[in-house]
């Protein structure tokens, strides 16, 4: 017994540490040339929003009734203007900002509370699997659309409650996520040898359970990021989200909708920039899962 | 069989429940009165209670889901605020229209969607491959009510090929298979086919590689089974599992086919859903998610069932 | 310097170091329907056995048998329906808190991937357990590494590597030395050198027996290949069905069998020696079902001396010779089976 005891007694050596699992990750996604051209694309339209005031040539408020509807190449406005003669350049950069703020942050605020739901409810099992995951697929049983659009329509249009309610859309998949991929952890052999170690049900989902579970729920929520997008710039386009005169790209369509008759590339920009956001997110999030998938 | 199907259906009950809850309270989530929307202002405090007392809103809250829940159960979803005509009607004739459009969808996107993966899966790692993905990523990535709005401006803008709106032609209730009729449908029907497109395809692709992978087909192939024999073999194999992707699809469809019918002003109930919303029309929202959500329940136990049918080895507990 | 309050021995070496007495354990399986009575799966239905101090004691059978079940009631991995465990004098879950027994109880499980968490270096997997126990985070890594020496492999090259970088001996020797890192008195090995290659499999025995002699360890060591049980152990015990069939010296058993069952399981057993060659196959058919077990004697469908009497009493562990019992009608005097022993005159 004293023997591995009396040998111990001095630090261990260095050791020479095998790259993480993450770091693999971060390698073979850099060399992901698509994963990369998205991920700079989507860099380009976060620093857009940040730094909007010195980007916009004009005022995204500011219209003139003598200029509505001008086409794209118009002089001082090279993207045209709007239906109330506002420069459509600067409303798009300025855009960015609620749009981004709509469409990402329900993703992460349904990752942590739909994550913990489903780890708790994979990790505890039983009663308390039930409680929580029927719950789960009630909100889980409503087309998508509709459970956004039907909280939306109940709380009424505002930003506030349509990020609400787009939480609320993500959480029900994401705990379904968590919970079947912890179910499976749970059954592993060292969670029982953990277990066997005397440690808390805590500690155990803490050292053991999280590091071997968050990764496919998070690359899970990332592919969510697109899907919430269009979601989110959908419900200002129903008049549910964000109200004018802010600019959003979601909006900007809806009160463009009649000008396609007059100026229909001017109208179909902010539908662009959606596009072209919504897909980077999305090759991002095939590219981050293929990095995941080798062991 | 029988069995399966009874315990499916047992399963599928406290979900319902617990759907036709989430409905009823979205009323009670509402702020403000239900029926502020349509009292006059200045109506009297008489008056409010009186009306209060008509629409049962002075009962506790489980007295009223109990009452209400009698009532749905008859077919009864209330009353219109903002027509007065009865919410059944309405929804049954928006369901119509919907159906309609979401099955026309559903179908062009399976057709497409299974041809884009069939081709990826089949000539995995070519050129060809990458494009079918790519188009699949496209398509579940692309924001569908502007995609609507594109085709509107090509084809009945520019080209005026077809009608930019509405339900049918002005003034007449022909529907059916008659070009006039149909050309109502065309375009909003491909740009909700673009949703189902991509999904199929993704799921398609990866059944026809795991197929392809499958010992039992390299064999067959190792036998001199010929590339038609093969192929054969794959859709027999692929199928239940697209079949189910796509009825789940079509309730997807239904119930998200808000935003393209407001596009589209499609007579169904997306488009009555917006109006509810903006007449802040409490009963016809509630009827409308109701209907739609237990569809799309109902629809998920048939695709179990129907799929388990085909093929007893996917049989959930 | 040991972390731990010391684990002395309490009752001297005559006491068993564990001692199981009637353990139950039931699974319940989904019945047929609604209304069908709730079926259970006879996994382990009545143990009794003890662990004697610093012995290596072997449980075999076919699979589905209840050895596993076993190993982890043993572990409290999962609870008993029914049963005493005492540990050295110690009624477990009673007088000895389980944290108490768990310390000194550790195993080791058959699939060596499975059984380490993917995603922490080697060191760290072994460190986790003494951390748990409130040792400092720099003086695990240190018994970390002093096991890994002790199980051959050199901490300098391994400490920092993920499991998937190690070949399957060598994430066995890692589990040992994780099992080992608590400092425990009793180590079960299920299985744990059955998924290995032979020439493997010989040199993780021998580190086993060292590992025993150097540390005073007492092993209960789970397997369904006999030849390696025959090597290892000093007694050895038979499971049917979840009920013990014989328990014996190791080598008594395996020279003169008394129980039918052993007897087919050695004849089974595949040997090089030509004179020992079969046959026919002594053991016929799969076991029966656990859920449903015959009555009578378990082994009655599939014995050959069976008689009738065979299916309707379930037989007593029966003396078989010195420290050797077994579980059959033909050794009970008086138990009505035709080779049984007459019944001893009252005295």
């Amino acid at each position: 017994m004293s023997a591995v005891a009396s040998a111990g007694t001095s630090l261990a050596a260095p050791v020479a540490r095998s790259p993480g699992y993450w770091s693999g990750v971060l390698r073979r996604l850099s060399r992901d040339k698509v994963a990369m051209v998205a991920l700079v694309i989507i860099l380009a339209i976060v620093l857009m929003a940040i730094f909007a005031p010195y980007l916009a040539p004009a005022d995204p408020a500011k219209g003139s009734m003598l200029r509505r509807l001008r086409p794209i190449g118009t002089p001082n406005y090279p993207l045209g203007a709007d239906e109330l003669g506002r420069d459509m350049l600067s409303r798009l950069i300025y855009g960015a900002r609620l749009s981004l703020i709509m469409g990402v942050t329900p993703v992460p605020i349904a990752f942590v509370i739909g994550g913990a739901l489903g780890i708790i409810a994979g990790f505890a099992g039983g009663v308390v699997n039930t409680l929580i995951m029927r719950t789960i697929d009630v909100f889980y049983a409503f087309p998508s659309v509709l459970l956004a659009v039907a909280l939306s329509g109940a709380l009424g249009a505002g930003l506030g409650n349509a990020l609400v309610s787009l939480t609320l859309v993500f959480i029900p998949p994401i705990a379904r996520v968590a919970e079947s991929v912890t179910t499976q952890v749970r059954g592993l052999d060292y969670i029982d040898a953990a277990r066997a170690s005397g440690a808390g049900a805590l500690t155990i989902i803490r050292v053991h359970v999280l590091g071997n579970v968050l990764g496919p729920i998070f690359v899970y929520a990332t592919s969510l990021v697109s899907v919430s997008m269009i979601l989110a710039s959908g419900l200002s386009f129903l008049g549910l989200g964000v109200r004018p005169p802010e600019p959003e790209w979601g909006l900007m369509l809806n009160t463009l909708r009649t000008a396609i008759y007059t100026q229909p590339l001017v109208a179909a920009l902010p539908g662009l920039m959606i596009f072209i956001t919504s897909v980077s997110f999305n090759m991002l999030s095939d590219g981050l899962r293929t990095a995941m998938e080798v062991k | 069989m029988l069995f399966y199907t009874a315990k499916r259906f047992v399963l599928m009950l406290p979900v319902a429940i617990g759907v036709s809850l989430v409905c009823f309270l979205l009323v009670h989530l509402a702020p403000g009165d239900p029926l502020s929307a349509v009292l006059p202002t200045d109506a009297s405090a008489e008056t409010q209670a009186e009306m209060r007392k008509l629409y049962g809103f002075d009962k506790p809250l489980p007295v009223q889901y109990g009452l209400w829940l009698g009532r749905v159960l008859q077919g009864d979803l209330g009353v219109s605020i903002a027509s007065g005509r009865p919410v059944a009607g309405e929804v049954i004739n928006a369901v119509e229209n919907s159906l309609v459009l979401a099955a026309a969808a559903t179908l062009i996107g399976f057709v497409l969607g299974s041809l884009l993966g069939l081709l990826g899966g089949y000539f995995r790692g070519t050129i060809i491959d990458r494009l079918s993905s790519f188009t699949a990523v496209l398509g579940v990535s692309v924001p569908h009510y502007w995609l609507g709005m594109v085709l509107v401006i090509i084809f009945s803008v520019q080209l005026n090929w077809l009608p930019a709106t509405g339900g049918g032609p002005q003034g007449s209730d022909s529907k059916g298979l008659n070009w006039d009729y149909i050309r109502f449908l065309v375009l909003p029907a491909i740009t909700m086919s673009v949703i189902p497109m991509g999904i199929v395809a993704r799921t398609v692709k990866a059944l026809v590689a795991e197929i392809l992978n499958q010992e039992f087909v390299q064999a067959l192939a190792a036998k001199g089974l010929t590339e038609r024999g093969v192929f054969r073999h794959v859709i027999k194999n692929a199928a239940p599992t697209a079949l189910a992707v796509m009825g789940l699809q079509l309730g997807y469809l239904l119930g998200g086919s808000i935003l393209i019918e407001t596009v589209f002003s499609w007579p169904g109930t997306g488009f009555l859903l917006n109006a509810a919303i903006f007449q802040r029309d409490l009963p016809l929202l509630q009827g409308t998610i109701l209907v739609l959500a237990i569809f799309f329940v109902v629809l998920n136990l048939l695709v179990d069932v129907v799929q388990t049918a085909i093929d007893p080895r996917v049989q959930r507990a | 310097m040991s972390a731990f309050p010391a684990t002395e021995d309490r009752g001297g070496p005559a006491q068993p170091l564990l001692t199981v007495r009637d353990l139950v354990k039931h699974f319940p399986v989904r019945g047929k329907g609604w209304l069908g009575k709730r079926a259970v799966v006879r996994a382990v239905d009545g143990v009794s056995f003890d662990i004697l101090k610093g012995e290596t004691l072997g449980i075999v059978g076919e699979s589905g048998c209840g050895k596993s079940t076993t190993a982890r009631l043993l572990m409290h991995l999962i609870g008993p329906d029914s049963g005493e465990m005492v540990f050295d004098g110690e009624s477990v879950g009673d007088t000895l808190a389980l944290s108490a027994y768990r310390r000194q109880v550790q195993m080791v499980f058959q699939d060596s991937y499975a059984s380490l968490n993917p995603r922490l270096t080697i060191e760290d997997s072994i460190a986790f357990a003494p951390k748990v126990h409130g040792v400092p985070a720099a003086t695990a890594r240190a018994r970390a590494h002093d096991l890994l020496h002790r199980v051959g492999l050199e901490p300098g090259r391994f400490a920092g590597r993920y499991p998937h970088e190690l070949s399957g001996g060598q994430r066995q020797r890692v589990n040992i030395a994780r099992a080992l890192a608590l400092e425990p008195r009793l180590v079960i090995l299920d299985e744990a050198v059955s998924a290995l290659d032979k020439s493997v499999e010989a040199q993780v025995l021998n580190l086993l027996q060292d590992l025993k002699r150097d540390f005073g360890l007492t092993y209960v060591f789970i397997s369904h290949d006999l030849n390696v049980v025959r090597y290892m152990v000093d007694r050895v015990m038979v499971m049917y069905l979840g009920k013990v069939a014989e328990i014996g010296e190791g080598e008594a058993v395996f020279s003169a069998p008394a129980h039918p069952y052993t007897s087919a399981l050695l004849a089974s057993m595949p040997t090089m020696d030509p004179t020992r060659r079969i046959g026919e196959a002594p053991l016929s058919g799969d076991p029966p079902n656990p859920i449903d077990p015959p009555p009578g004697c378990r082994f009655h469908t599939r014995c050959r001396f069976a008689e009738a009497v065979c299916s309707t009493v379930d037989p007593a562990l029966a003396v078989a010779g010195a420290e050797h019992r077994a579980a059959c009608l033909m050794l009970a005097p008086g138990s009505g089976h035709g080779r049984a022993p007459a019944a001893e005159l009252a005295a």
